[in-house]
Formats: structure tokens, C-alpha cells, sequence
């Protein structure tokens, strides 16, 4: 069994709710570290983590460059940035063209994500009306990650998980209130595999 | 197209760091200390756009025909910027930065990394209206001579107009924007008055050393391309290139706070990345 090491969610329109709804359900010592983008504008004050800050049991932050990437923490994209993750698990920002209409773009953070991680990464792609995110789904599951999209059936806006489903044949395709318990079973498992080891 | 087994090895990485090796040992272009992931992506890129089937293939490429080593630069290159980007910089530079700039007798600004000069005449107008221009000189610099020559024309398409508008607006300007240009179909060229005040060249942040020494440093998302122990190099360049007292200007999501000179800074305004310089840096 793999042991993952990352966790990324991307979300467009309707994702607030989403992710409030994955967030404040997952467990106080989820194992794997997040990261998120979630489109917004490029002059918002990002209220939204500051917002999801509050209903996590996890520390819901901004990402800053070259901040190292711990468990219990949930790194949002700054508005207007593309959020680069690194192969020695520090973040990197860019201003570079928008990808998708976006910046900070989707694809962005799980292509290099996956590029990093490998296959000890989780990605999971909600609710939006944008394609963006289907060629990183496609990324991760090329180098053997997990991929998980919401059943566009429990999305406020289905495009964007539809337009991943179209791509490639991901791994899960789950209701919304099924994908934080799900999470925090690969979690559980995993803390119980180091206590093991350990 | 690379194929996708080659994707998921470390072989990438170790093909990566040859490649750079290779661009610096042919060209001087430099890009062994800046953040990988953003160049490893668009190496990867213009792989699946072309017949490279490997970038061990693409490094022989690259060392055999320059015309393919421009196409890389242009990929690595990122000049995305705009006129009075981040509005409130320019606001918090207006209220709080200007106004101790006009003590001194004449005023030199250093924009590095100034790319196509959109910024460069954000500055140049802001100076304008607080009646500042004629006493500044305003050295602005890239190590890319082709956005340099777009710089030193002074002339924009007016897609990104109305944005350019409203940013002017939210940085407090005292007009129009309309006011600084001449427009003809669908260009826009600034005044030749403030193209006077600005001196374009060459130069290198990787590479070349202090430029002169100035009042104040704009130098706005530059630094987050570079890794720590080049912005360790830039940040002190800076320093060095400062008066006592001088201004340090950097992108929002930029900081000097880890830097091994983060010491010798201090905020004037934490949330725009103002700051200025306190003292030598003890070598």
C-alpha cells in the first residue's frame, strides 16, 4: 500500500461550501498535509482562509515561498499567484501567464505537485465551471497518485469535475459528504502503519 | 513528447540540473539558483509541444542551434506585469514613501527587473503628481534586451486599458490616466517627458554586480524565481547598491524577513513590502 505524503484540492465555482465541508470534517491529526487552490480574484483579500480557518480542525493558511510543507497545516494559493510545489517540499509562487483563464491555476499545483510527490499524492478535484484541473488529474494519475473527483452529480457547478472525468479514468468518484471520512480512513490507516513501524 | 515512464523517474531532475549546467557553460544565461518547479514545468512544456523525445536530447538541441536556445529563454522568461500593478503598493509609495524621497535634493530610483516598463512609468506618473519627476532620474534594468526595447518605446496596445485605468484610480492619482498619453487606434504612447526621466539598460541580477547607488529599489516579483541562496545574493546587492535610509520596494509576496539580511531592513509598511535600510551589513 502507498503511503501518501500529500494531499491537493482544487475548486472553482461553489468551492467555498466544498471545501468548508471537507475541511471541517477531517480529523484534528489528519496525517497528510494540504494543498489548495481555489479560483478567486486577483484583488481579493483571500477572507475565504481566514473563513476556513475557523471551521478546521487543521491550520488553514496562505502558502508563502519556499515555506516547507507540514502535516496539519492547509496551504491556500495567494489570489493572482500560481502556487508551485518543489521536490524538497517547499512552495514556490509565480506571476506567469494565466493557465485556464486562472492564476492561480489548478493545473499549476498538481502538475508540479505530482511531479514532486510521485505517487505518495492525493488529488482531488471539485466542484467548477472552468476546465482547469483535468490535465493535472491526468499528471497525477500518469505518475500513479491518487485521484478522486466529487461526483459532479453533489457539485454545485459539475463542469470541472466532468472535464476530469472525460480526460482520464480517475480512481474515485465520490459524493461530496463521502470524500473527508474517506480521507481520514487513508489517514488513520497510515498513523496506524507508523505506530507499527515505529 | 516525453513518454511517461521517464515522467516518474528522479532521471528528470538529474537531466534538468545538466541542462542549466549546459545554458550557463554556453550562453552565461544563469538559471542554476532559480525555484525548479516552475522551470521543470515549462521544460517539460515545449517537450510535448515539440519531437524532443527526452531532455538529455533537448540539451544537445540547445548546444547546437541558438535559435532553439532564444525559444528556451522566452519560455523561461515571465513578464507578466501591468501599469500601477497592485494598486495599493503604488498608494502606500504616494502616501507614506514620496514624501520622504522629497527631502532629498535630487532622487535616484533603481527599477530592477523592470521588463516591458509599464511600472517603470506607474512610477514616472506618480512622481509627476506629487511634483517630483524633474528632480529623478529613474534607472530601470533587465537582463532581457527584447522587453527592454518594448520599455524604451513608451508605447502599449490599449487591451488591458481599462484595467490600467482603474488601477491608477485605486492608487490615488490625482487625474486621468489619459491625462500622461497620446492615443492613435489602438496604441497608447506616454509623454516623451517621462521617458526623459528614465534610463534603460541591461543588467543582470544572477550575474553582474552593484548598478549605482540610489535612493530607493523597486523590485517586484523577481525575487520569488530565484532560490535562497540567490535572493541571499540579490537582497544583498540591494543593500549595497542602497543609501543609509534608502527604500527597498518588493513584490507583496515577497519578504527579506528570511533572508541573512533581514536585519538590516526594516518594514515601513509590512503588508506592501516597503521597507527601509537600517544599517551596513556586517560582513
Amino acid at each position: 500500500m502507498t503511503n501518501y505524503e500529500l494531499v491537493v484540492i482544487g475548486a472553482s465555482a461553489g468551492g467555498m461550501n466544498a471545501l468548508k465541508e471537507i475541511l471541517s470534517n477531517l480529523d484534528r491529526d489528519f496525517a497528510y498535509p494540504i494543498v489548495a487552490v481555489q479560483h478567486v480574484a486577483p484583488d481579493s483579500e483571500n477572507y475565504l482562509v481566514e473563513y476556513l480557518d475557523e471551521y478546521s480542525n487543521l491550520n488553514v493558511r496562505e502558502a508563502s515561498e519556499k515555506q516547507r510543507i507540514l502535516p496539519y497545516h492547509v496551504y491556500f494559493a495567494p489570489p493572482n499567484y500560481h502556487l508551485l510545489v518543489e521536490e524538497d517540499k517547499t512552495f514556490s509562487l509565480t506571476v506567469s501567464e494565466k493557465v485556464n483563464y486562472s492564476r492561480p491555476s489548478i493545473d499549476v499545483s498538481f502538475e508540479t505537485a505530482a511531479l514532486a510527490y510521485k505517487e505518495r499524492i492525493i488529488g482531488i478535484l471539485l466542484t467548477g465551471a472552468s476546465q482547469d484541473g483535468a490535465k493535472g488529474m491526468q499528471m497525477l494519475h500518469t505518475l500513479k497518485g491518487m485521484t478522486i473527483v466529487q461526483d459532479p452529480r453533489t457539485a454545485s457547478v459539475p463542469v470541472m469535475p466532468q472535464a476530469a472525468i472525460n480526460l482520464v479514468s480517475v480512481d474515485y468518484k465520490l459524493p461530496l459528504e463521502e470524500i473527508a471520512p474517506f480521507l481520514n480512513t487513508l489517514s488513520r490507516t497510515h498513523a496506524g502503519r507508523k505506530e507499527q513501524e515505529g | 513528447m516525453i513518454n511517461n515512464q521517464d515522467l516518474a523517474q528522479e532521471n528528470i531532475s538529474i537531466e534538468i540540473k545538466l541542462l542549466l549546467e549546459a545554458i550557463y557553460l554556453k550562453y552565461g544565461h544563469d538559471f542554476r539558483n532559480y525555484s525548479q518547479a516552475h522551470l521543470k514545468r515549462r521544460i517539460l512544456h515545449r517537450l510535448m509541444l515539440s519531437n524532443i523525445n527526452s531532455i538529455s536530447e533537448m540539451q544537445y538541441k540547445v548546444l547546437h542551434e541558438p535559435e532553439f536556445m532564444q525559444e528556451i529563454l522566452t519560455d523561461f522568461s515571465i513578464n507578466v506585469t501591468e501599469m500601477f500593478r497592485d494598486p495599493a503598493f503604488y498608494l502606500t509609495m504616494r502616501k507614506d514613501v514620496l514624501p520622504v524621497l522629497q527631502t532629498y535634493p535630487y532622487i535616484k530610483i533603481w527599477h530592477a527587473g523592470c521588463s516591458t516598463g509599464e511600472e517603470v512609468y506607474s512610477m514616472a506618473i506618480l512622481l509627476e503628481e506629487e511634483g517630483l519627476l524633474d528632480k529623478t532620474l529613474i534607472y530601470a534594468t533587465d537582463n532581457n534586451e527584447t522587453v527592454l526595447k518594448v520599455a524604451k518605446k513608451a508605447e502599449y496596445t490599449t487591451d488591458n486599458l481599462k484595467n490600467y485605468q482603474k488601477n491608477y484610480e485605486k492608487s490615488g492619482g490625482k487625474g486621468k490616466l489619459s491625462d500622461y498619453y497620446e492615443e492613435k487606434g489602438s496604441i497608447i504612447k506616454f509623454d516623451p517627458r517621462f521617458r526623459k526621466r528614465i534610463v534603460f539598460s541591461e543588467h543582470n541580477l544572477v550575474t553582474d554586480n552593484v548598478f549605482t547607488e540610489v535612493h530607493m529599489i523597486i523590485c517586484r516579483n523577481v525575487l520569488i524565481y530565484f532560490n535562497r541562496r540567490l535572493q541571499n545574493r540579490v537582497i544583498k546587492l540591494f543593500h549595497d547598491s542602497l543609501m543609509e535610509e534608502g527604500i527597498l520596494g518588493i513584490g507583496s509576496k515577497e519578504s527579506v524577513d528570511y533572508s541573512r539580511f533581514g536585519d538590516a531592513f526594516e518594514h515601513i509598511n509590512k503588508n506592501r513590502k516597503i521597507y527601509i535600510k537600517k544599517s551596513s551589513i556586517d560582513e
